[in-house]
């Protein structure tokens, strides 16, 4: 079989193999976007639950005596003015400027705690008045929706601390890159995220 | 890390297997300037009261929101056809639609069986909160 | 110190002496015995054959997506005896228990078999299996030398292996969930099961979970971005569509369960009320959502069981298969009817007219496509020159069988009649019609199919034929009378009966249970036989069925690489292309190979995962703490390691396709 070389190119048979290393496309972008819709679904599902248990209040109270809608929308300049660094930070990577990267990443992080603080603060507040989980189907299922929003930024801002350090180690190298990358599909889609909350969990809940 | 797998990894890294596309100065300033006023015209609208129409004011809150959202997609997420060769877009449409079945779906299914089952229900929505 | 309840109850959660039934459930005890035995046999073999190294170092660390599937379907191998188990148990107690006898086993125990037997059944045997077989056959079917992300592909089976072990210490410490498979609320909340049971059931099916998602996503990426130059969407082989089809399934399907458990969870362990009875909760909200996930899961289970048929019939018909694009296309098209069908589960539970009606058609539209498949395969036999081997074996047995459970199926889809037998046997019969003659039958058949590719020789097609046989009668003689006592209105989930009429349908189950068991042996008697017999069963071609797609290009098992070069695609069926015109395999030029790195991440992360299930479960919050942050902690870890890859170099390329080279000369000599 070994001597049917020269046979085989009499009749020209086609290419079957690569003489040379292939190199798929790296597929992590991919992959990570894909986690995205799946985590995209875990929202789907609760703001389902919102939509079906958001007005059995149980005889508690309603969006309307508990949302200060100015807190909100302060959270939520927050969280616009994260996406907005953050895009910054992806800037000064382009340019390979690790010092601008690493500033605004700060900054995007910065505004990320201050998201989470208002949103903590919020809460403690919701509770120290009675309005717990516990109290209906409504607040159970207001807290948890806000919350896993919460959870998602807090998971962010770990992220982004620990790519910080890591930039600051290994500098922007391809993998560095990437991970800021993933990174910002991930903030962003937080921010998309929290269209769907304060349309629909806090205005549309005041609206009544 | 080996110099040599490095270089190798660059070498991904260039032929844009990445497939992302990256925004500009530009591109974020005019994302971020379209979402605060799509952001600010809601608020303002609930928290002034704008209109006499509860519906109206909820089909506003909704439809800014879809526009908000597809801002987001554009200016911030980079959302097109051809990033990963379309399978970004692919996915993204997919998801949509599974997510419009599971909320659509579900509220409808619930809200039947809501009224079938149970037309007592509305004393629950009655609030009773001092 | 010990005396004091609440330092122990710190230190120990709920758990406590009263927590081990194997001290006063005999049947416990005596499998308690039996399986410590066991354990100490297998692990003093390990010891004493000086394996630990090995397992460690080859298979727990492997990030070789051939050994990851080999592993998946040990793991549901294993499972399929638990679950079996539980099945034949089940059977043995219907068939005693009938007026004044009360059979062996308290309603209390029956009910968390049932339970255990639906949730293994699912979970740890069907899903391994699927993923397993994707696992190892996807990457060498599309030309790719391993997947996208090598390592979460451990870490995935490892998650899958700890929900595993999860379910499997329920059977001794505590009890497992008494409320069938899907745990429906109230009966699960924490008012009516304050027990550990559903929390095991929880907390297994959410660490196994996060293990199925992630293959899930890494099998999507690994065909869409590593397929070989050449290979257009519509040149892949028709069990590559299907897993693609199937993974896209599990990404869009999965996180909604993650979600609804995630509700039952806050339910039960902070006291919200998404399900509960009152303050504004809804259980039936609980059923809504989880059938959105529950429904696309039945098709994320017979997908690749259809693309095993497909690779089957057409190689032991010797043919390209019949109607290749409308089998895509039927792939597709079942993909997104999946998640407009889900509320036939609960018609009964009272939706209108309009509901019900809209469910119930577009579930008799989703057997349509499933029906051109049927007769896809129909005419490629037709005319074939078809060689009755053990995978065609069950391929056809799988025909016939599923469109009986098809067509009960469709039955079952008529509002009306679905009233009368819903949650009746008429129903556990149905599904257990099409997942055991379409899922069951399918993996078998894939796992014949490719062992040779795995391990390089044959089953033994004598205890292959066996196998097949009793499992396809033992199915008949099983299910045919629970169609029958679902028709006379018998409901499920019964632990016993008054009515002594009965009794005989039930003993014909029994029967045939037992011809499963014998087809089950069968089954293990030929990866014994064959073990023993290998060398007379070896393959040193690498093609031993003349098949046609591109893993029986490469030999028989393949090497780490699986390809020493990445072959070119111009066909569908692109083995049997090759074949044809000609290919000459290469026998020099060889480069270094880039491959990735073993590791053990995946299998510690895993662990930690376990240890924090455990505590979940039982309470013992300080566990909880530790084992949460360490975890975060050794991911955040992980990710500092840069170092991951690492090149076969040529010269072991060299040797390898060398001996290759020469065991193929000695075959055409």
């Amino acid at each position: 079989m070994t001597m049917a070389n020269t046979t085989a190119s009499q009749t020209e048979a086609p290419v079957f193999y690569l003489k040379e290393e292939h190199h798929p496309q790296n597929g992590t972008m991919l992959g990570f976007w894909l986690y995205l819709m799946s985590d995209c679904l875990i929202f789907a599902i609760l703001f389902a639950t919102h939509g079906v248990l958001g007005r059995n209040y149980a005889a508690g109270p309603a969006p309307v005596d508990l949302f200060d809608l100015e807190l909100v929308a302060i959270n939520t300049s927050m969280l616009l003015f994260s996406s907005i660094t953050y895009g910054f930070a992806m800037l000064a990577m382009e340019k390979g400027s690790i010092k601008g990267t690493q500033t605004w990443l700060a900054i995007t992080g910065l505004f990320g705690i201050a998201f989470v603080g208002l949103e903590l603060y919020e809460f403690h507040h919701l509770w120290y008045i009675g309005a717990t989980p516990m109290r209906s189907g409504f607040l159970s299922s207001f807290y948890t929706l806000v919350a896993t929003h919460g959870l998602h930024v807090t998971f962010g801002i770990i992220w982004l601390v620990t790519l910080m350090v890591q930039v600051a180690k290994r500098g922007l190298i391809v993998e560095n890159k990437r991970r800021l990358m993933c990174l910002s599909l991930f903030w962003h889609f937080l921010d998309v995220i929290w269209i769907g909350v304060f349309s629909v969990v806090y205005l549309l809940g005041v609206l009544g | 890390m080996s110099t040599h797998s490095h270089a190798h990894d660059d070498h991904h890294g260039h032929d844009h297997g990445d497939g992302a596309s990256h925004g500009t100065f530009n591109s974020y300033l005019i994302g971020f300037i379209l979402s605060v006023i799509l952001t600010a015209i809601p608020f303002w609208l609930v928290m002034d009261g704008v209109l006499d129409s509860k519906v109206a004011t909820a089909a506003w809150i909704m439809g800014l929101g879809v526009v908000q959202i597809v801002v987001h997609m554009v200016y911030f997420l980079h959302m097109n056809t051809k990033s990963e060769g379309g399978w970004n877009m692919l996915a993204l449409i997919f998801t949509l639609v599974i997510v419009a079945i599971a909320i659509a779906g579900s509220l409808w299914v619930m809200y039947h069986l809501n009224t079938n089952m149970m037309p007592q229900m509305d004393h629950e929505m009655i609030r009773s909160f001092g | 110190m010990f005396s004091n309840p609440d330092l122990l109850h710190f230190i120990f959660g709920r758990l406590s002496l009263e927590s081990f039934p194997m001290f006063h459930e005999p049947i416990l005890a005596v499998t308690f015995a039996g399986v410590v035995l066991g354990g100490i046999v297998v692990l003093g073999a390990l010891t004493y054959f000086k394996l630990w190294g090995y397992l460690w170092r080859e298979w727990i660390t492997s990030i070789d997506h051939k050994k990851i599937g080999i592993m998946y379907i040990i793991l549901a191998l294993v499972m399929l005896l638990r679950g079996f188990a539980d099945a034949i148990m089940m059977r043995a107690q219907q068939a005693i228990a009938f007026g004044d006898v009360a059979g062996y086993l308290p309603p209390d125990h029956y009910d968390q078999i049932f339970t255990a037997h639906g949730v293994i059944m699912i979970f740890f045997v069907a899903m391994p299996l699927v993923t397993g077989l994707m696992n190892f056959v996807v990457p060498l079917q599309i030309g790719a030398r391993d997947v996208a992300f090598p390592f979460l592909n451990n870490f995935s089976f490892w998650m899958t292996t700890a929900g595993a072990i999860t379910v499997m210490i329920s059977l001794f410490v505590g009890e497992f969930a008494k409320t069938g498979w899907l745990a429906y609320p109230p009966l699960s909340d924490i008012v009516y099961s304050p027990g550990v049971g559903v929390d095991y059931y929880i907390w297994a099916l959410q660490i196994a979970g996060v293990g199925t998602l992630l293959s899930g996503v890494n099998l999507i990426v690994t065909i869409v971005k590593m397929r070989a130059p050449g290979m257009s969407m519509m040149k892949m082989p028709v069990f590559t569509w299907t897993s693609l089809c199937t993974n896209i399934l599990i990404v869009a399907a999965f996180p909604v369960l993650t979600a609804v458990l995630v509700l039952l969870s806050l339910d039960r362990y902070v006291g919200t009320n998404f399900f509960t009875n009152d303050l504004g909760g809804n259980a039936m909200m609980y059923v809504n959502l989880i059938w959105i996930w529950g429904h696309p899961e039945v098709y994320i289970l017979i997908l690749p069981a259809f693309g095993v048929f497909s690779e089957v019939v057409s190689t032991f018909c010797r043919k390209r298969l019949f109607g290749y694009s409308s089998m895509v296309y039927a792939t597709i098209v079942i993909t997104i009817l999946s998640y407009l069908v889900w509320l036939h589960h609960f018609f009964t539970m009272g939706s209108g007219a309009s509901v019900n009606a809209f469910f119930g058609i577009t579930t008799m539209i989703i057997s349509i496509p499933t029906g051109a498949k049927i007769f896809n395969w129909l005419f490629t036999m037709y005319k074939g020159r078809i060689s009755f081997d053990v995978p065609m074996l069950w391929t056809m047995g799988f025909m016939l069988t599923f469109v009986i459970g098809g067509m009960t199926g469709v039955m079952l889809a008529v509002p009306p009649a679905d009233f009368v037998l819903h949650n009746s046997l008429f129903l556990i019969a149905h599904f257990h019609n099409v997942i055991i003659g379409g899922v069951v039958f399918g993996m078998f058949a894939g796992i014949v199919y490719w062992f040779p590719k795995a391990f390089g020789y044959k089953l033994d097609p004598f205890w292959g034929k066996m196998s097949f046989w009793f499992w396809l009668v033992g199915f008949y003689f099983a299910f045919m009378p629970l169609y029958v006592l679902g028709l006379m209105g018998v409901t499920r989930r019964m632990n016993h009966f008054d009515d002594g009429s009965l009794q005989i349908w039930f003993i014909i189950a029994a029967f045939g249970a037992v011809l499963i068991a014998i087809g089950i042996a069968s089954f293990l008697m030929s990866l014994v036989v064959s073990f023993i017999k290998r060398e007379e069963l070896r393959d040193e071609t690498g093609d031993p069925w003349d098949a046609r797609t591109l893993e029986w290009s490469t030999s028989s098992p393949p090497p780490a690489y699986n390809f020493a070069f990445t072959p070119v695609v111009h066909d569908l069926d692109a083995w049997a292309d090759m074949k044809k015109r000609g290919y000459v395999r290469p026998t020099s030029g060889f480069l270094d190979i880039h491959m990735p790195k073993n590791t053990g991440a995946g299998a510690i992360l895993a662990g930690m995962s376990l240890v924090l299930g455990f505590a979940l479960i039982w309470h013992i919050w300080w566990l909880v703490a530790v084992s949460f942050i360490a975890l975060i902690g050794t991911a955040i870890a992980h990710t500092f390691n840069y170092n991951r890859d690492y090149h076969i170099p040529a010269s072991e390329v060299v040797a390898t396709e060398e001996e290759r080279t020469a065991l193929l000369a000695k075959q055409q000599a």
